[in-house]
């Protein structure tokens, strides 16, 4: 549980998942429902890695867009097929413009995709939104599980994770190696607020994220029971393109 | 919802996966529309083969749409530009925008709403 989270020393009668759940309900899930048309109007292209992994895809191409968002990354290419998904109903229904793709709503660790059929998935900014280890690992383990095993004939599926890096101290936000890497990211909006807002008052948001430091994404898919095949640093975010 | 979307749909409940009854979800009351698209004769015949024949006849049938093929278009068949046609109609334009997918496993019932389908589970199942 992150260290900013009020709940983490307390001792419950509820279990430990449904306490954690509940924070990401409150600290990521319900403010992407809030920020949705905020957010997608400041989200419209997909970075360069994204662009190259969804560009070589052979045509035909059956994937899964994990945690889409606005579905930036759905206009890359339009010979594959991709069915993205997003927790938030709100942005799930932004991304559904984008042809000839296909979305819905469910959970990164709940995914209601088939084992081991899908021939890439990519899931761009997402699991830095789970508020432990164990369940960053689990949602890369169900991605993996939905990729299609290697053969003999074909090498299996792959999927493109990209991260928040803690390594980023020429951005604005300033971070760095050997700062606290759970922290809460105010999202402040200033433009065209609900009708019902007061006046000229920016709303604020916070958003938990865990701040992925070198090497760890790479020991998380390791972890996940996957094989890295190329990582690398973008624009102070960390990627990894996995396989099962 | 894409009619082909369900082609690549199960049960999001993780014990129902390995069952060969969760696959393909069922649809019930199900409200559909055609919403037209350019037909790209290239991208069918690409995913075609990707394509679970016996659970799209499965859904066909459930949607009381005319039988489709008995087996899968392959070779010269993806050539032929009537059976594109149909397909890229029947997989892309069919659209169901009300109505539910259920699991033939478990019984679990997933919503569909305005074209979206949800398929957030209660905390119970997780
Ligand atoms: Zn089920």
């Amino acid at each position: 549980m992150a260290s900013s989270s009020s709940s983490s020393d307390q001792q419950s009668f509820v279990t430990e998942k449904p306490q954690e759940e509940a924070y990401e309900e409150k600290h990521v899930h319900e403010v992407y429902q809030q920020i949705a048309s905020h957010f997608s109007s400041t989200r419209y292209k997909a970075w360069p890695v994204v662009k190259r992994f969804l560009t070589e895809l052979t045509p035909g191409a059956i994937g899964l867009d994990v945690g889409c968002g606005n579905g930036k990354c759905l206009p890359v290419n339009q010979n594959v097929f991709i069915v993205a998904s997003d927790r938030s109903e709100n942005l799930a229904r932004i991304a559904a413009n984008h042809q000839p793709h296909s979305v819905i709503v469910a959970d990164i660790l709940n995914l209601p995709h088939p084992d081991s059929f899908f021939d890439f998935a990519i899931s761009i900014a997402v699991i830095h939104h789970l508020s432990t280890p164990d369940r960053r690992i689990q949602a890369i383990r169900e991605i993996l599980r939905a990729l299609k095993p290697a053969t003999v004939e074909a090498p299996g599926g792959k999927v493109l994770l990209y991260v928040w890096a803690l390594e980023q101290k020429t951005s604005r936000r300033g971070w760095d190696k050997g700062d606290q890497q759970d922290v809460m990211v105010p999202w402040v909006m200033t433009s065209n607020p609900p009708k019902n807002a007061p006046s000229d008052q920016p709303k604020v948001f916070h958003r938990y994220y865990h701040l992925y430091e070198a090497n760890e994404l790479e020991r998380d898919i390791t972890k996940a029971g996957g094989r890295v095949l190329e990582s690398g640093y973008e624009k102070d975010n960390w990627w990894a393109i996995a396989t099962r | 919802m894409k009619l082909i979307t369900a082609n690549f749909l199960t049960c999001a409940v993780k014990g129902c996966k390995a069952s060969p009854a969760s696959f393909p979800l069922h649809f019930r009351d199900a409200e559909l529309e055609l919403q037209e698209l350019d037909f790209q004769p290239d991208f069918i015949r690409n995913i075609v083969p990707r394509i679970d024949w016996h659970a799209l006849q499965i859904m066909a049938n459930e949607l009381g749409f005319p039988k489709i093929l008995d087996k899968k278009p392959e070779g010269d068949e993806l050539k032929d530009e009537q059976i594109l046609k149909e397909l890229h109609r029947l997989l892309l334009e069919t659209h169901i925008n009300e109505g539910k997918l259920t699991c033939g496993n478990c019984g679990h019932e997933y919503l569909i709403k305005e074209g979206i389908a949800n398929f957030l589970l209660p905390s119970h199942l997780v």
